[in-house]
């Protein structure tokens, strides 16, 4: 059993450490920041200050190095741009993309995964064909389209909610919609097909054959053992609760992390974006973590398993 | 005598494709019946129908009776109180036939709790009680155990202790030893024998293999292409089949005792179900086929006490037999 949780949590800090280090390379070899910020036309002497003042003309391995020892120390560098601390500024713009993706979350577990068992259990029915019908539709279109085919229903058409700004809650709508209905139809499908696959196997006619009533059947015998891979979708989904909304907070002009991001990337505000990506590993690594301590904790093969290898 | 469970005229379709084509078959009180035929010829399908555990796209007809009440189409209440209370059953691959994810004392506790008027402590003595019936030794530790911490072996005899919970008066087991190694092939249905003695239970026991029947059943009956084609007293069946296909099942094996002959087997393969023949499902292999054997499926009819076949040629067939026993 420790040992189980022993090579997860070592596999989850190796996992972090390449983030991070792909992060910082590819960050370095795909812009100037200097140039990103100053602008083409500053002077010479200007971006060489910059450069020698951020440590931009110091080797990569030397600035790598460096970049390490400061995370050791807790420090996760200052803007480019206006001198901050960058964990200050991403800090900041958390709780507005929690107030999005929390919300969604929320949303797509009460939809996804109810309509999932609902189309399982009443395969080939009509509710089976429209759930799966959506599902499909749902995860197949971007959701930047879906989320301007909303503003256009929603904001133009009808003029029932702002199509962007964070001023009050009606701002939130759509935004939170767009996620949701996204999430949800993934969740449906995951949903369907683990209880499709459960319910044909051998130990739930063994279940009806000893008389258990099929509504028990299916709460007892099939939705504990369907759970082991639908929590693995809702891992993964927790995992994007920070930076998940990049491109919806893009589109509705919601001042949260993802949008922090996008400019981020675009000025090669490298302190910035290496703060977000550290966070976002560290989200995605521990929600992945919490997966597998779940996994032990449904799946008994797999705590004896743990404990033999 | 009232039989126990009577089913007639009994079909399954499924798509549209018969896989079970009229089934009769009745089992007294405490009567051990064997079902033969090879993979496909509707063995399972006939007790899954007859309980209502085939998929809701199967459409069954015909008749199932438990005592003289009907029971194919009653409602799911009643239903259940029949699966595991009057009737159990226990299937081929004992590894997938226990939900992995709980204890075996929630499977068994929860057999009893159905069908039994125990609760709390007595539940649990009575889970236990039932495993050391089975004999699974450390009762009281291993029933805090996962399926997959047993052995096949011995999660047949956790099933068997989960179908012995309700008390149920026929156990339909269908190829249980099918998966396990030939040593705890024999022990299981040891244990079969045993339990049924002192418990007078009914069984029905679905085999392919003859040797398996012809040492724990008291009647036999030869299905072929989701037919019976023949039914008869154990020790009969194997001394005298009667329907060619019988005959060619039975000549299949090796005599134990007696001069050494050639093993016969049976020439061609089974009908596709979606294209059964218009006569006698097994007239294209049948040596003794004639041409009426084409024209219209024959029913099982008695030929003596306690014995039925349904083949036109019966006649024909037992004496083509004796002369080859002759020669």
């Amino acid at each position: 059993m420790g040992r189980y949780f022993a090579i997860r949590i070592g596999r989850a800090a190796l996992t972090i450490v390449l983030v991070v280090t792909f992060a910082f390379v590819v960050l370095r070899l795909s812009g100037d920041p200097a140039l990103m910020i100053l602008g083409p036309e500053a002077p010479p002497e200007v971006i060489a200050a910059f450069r020698k003042a951020w440590g931009l003309d110091d080797p990569i391995w030397f600035q790598y190095l460096d970049y390490f020892h400061a995370i050791a120390k807790g420090e996760l560098g200052r803007s480019m741009r206006d001198g901050r601390p960058a964990i200050q500024l991403v800090l900041e713009r958390i709780p507005a993309t929690l107030a999005l993706t929390l919300p969604a979350f929320v949303f797509k577990v009460a939809l996804g995964v109810p309509a999932g068992i609902y189309a399982a259990l009443h395969r080939g029915s009509g509710i089976d064909r429209a759930v799966m019908m959506t599902a499909v539709a749902g995860f197949t279109v971007p959701s930047f389209v879906l989320a301007l085919l909303l503003v256009l229903i929603f904001a133009v058409q009808l003029g029932w909610l702002p199509s962007g700004g964070q001023d009050s809650w009606r701002h939130a709508i759509l935004p939170i919609a767009t996620l949701s209905l996204g999430g949800a139809a993934v969740l449906a499908r995951f949903t369907r097909s683990a209880m499709l696959e459960v319910l044909g196997q051998p130990y739930i006619r063994t279940a009806s054959a000893k008389g258990v009533p099929w509504r028990k059947v299916v709460t007892s015998h099939a939705l504990p053992n369907a759970a082991i891979p639908t929590v693995t979708i809702l891992g993964f989904m927790v995992g994007t609760l920070i930076a998940g909304a990049v491109v919806v907070e893009s589109v509705f002009s919601w001042p949260g992390v993802g949008r922090l991001l996008v400019v981020a990337v675009a000025n090669r505000d490298l302190a910035v974006v290496q703060c977000i990506l550290l966070l976002v590993a560290l989200t995605m690594v521990t929600s992945n973590l919490v997966v597998d301590f779940l996994y032990g904790f449904l799946d008994p093969r797999l705590r004896a398993k743990g404990a033999h290898t | 005598m009232a039989p126990l469970i009577s089913i007639e005229r009994l079909s399954v379709a499924f798509n549209g494709v018969p896989v079970l084509r009229g089934v009769d078959l009745s089992l007294q009180q405490g009567e051990a019946l064997g079902l033969v035929g090879e993979s496909g010829s509707g063995k399972s399908v006939t007790w899954l129908a007859a309980l209502g555990l085939l998929p809701r796209q199967a459409k069954v007809t015909g008749s199932v009776r438990l005592d003289g009440r009907e029971i194919l189409g009653a409602p799911a209440a009643e239903l259940d109180r029949v699966r595991g209370g009057r009737v159990a059953m226990i299937f081929q691959d004992p590894a997938s036939a226990l939900n992995p994810v709980l204890t075996i004392r929630r499977q068994l506790c929860e057999a009893l709790a159905l069908h039994r008027d125990l609760s709390g402590e007595a539940v649990k003595a009575e889970a236990r009680r039932l495993l050391d019936v089975v004999g699974i030794p450390d009762a009281k530790r291993r029933i805090e155990a996962y399926p997959h911490e047993f052995s096949g072996g011995q999660v047949q005899r956790i099933m068997i202790a989960m179908a012995l919970a309700g008390h149920p008066d026929l156990l339909i087991a269908d190829e249980p030893t099918t998966a396990l190694d030939a040593t705890i092939q024999a022990q299981i249905l040891d244990l079969l024998a045993t339990i049924r003695r002192e418990m007078g239970m009914a069984m029905v026991l679905i085999s392919h293999d003859l040797g398996v029947v012809a040492e724990n059943c008291d009647r036999v009956a030869v299905m072929y292409a989701g037919r019976i084609v023949e039914e008869a007293p154990a020790n009969q069946i194997f001394a005298d089949p009667v329907h060619p296909y019988a005959q060619g099942l039975i000549g299949a094996l090796p005599p134990l005792d007696g001069p050494r002959r050639r093993l016969t087997a049976i020439p061609g393969t089974v009908p596709d179900p979606a294209r059964m023949p218009a006569g006698c499902a097994f007239a294209p292999r049948c040596s003794l086929a004639a041409e009426p054997c084409c024209v219209a499926a024959p029913s099982l009819a008695p030929i003596s006490d306690g014995r039925s076949v349904a083949c036109i040629r019966a006649e024909a067939s037992r004496r083509a037999l004796l002369g080859m026993a002759a020669e």
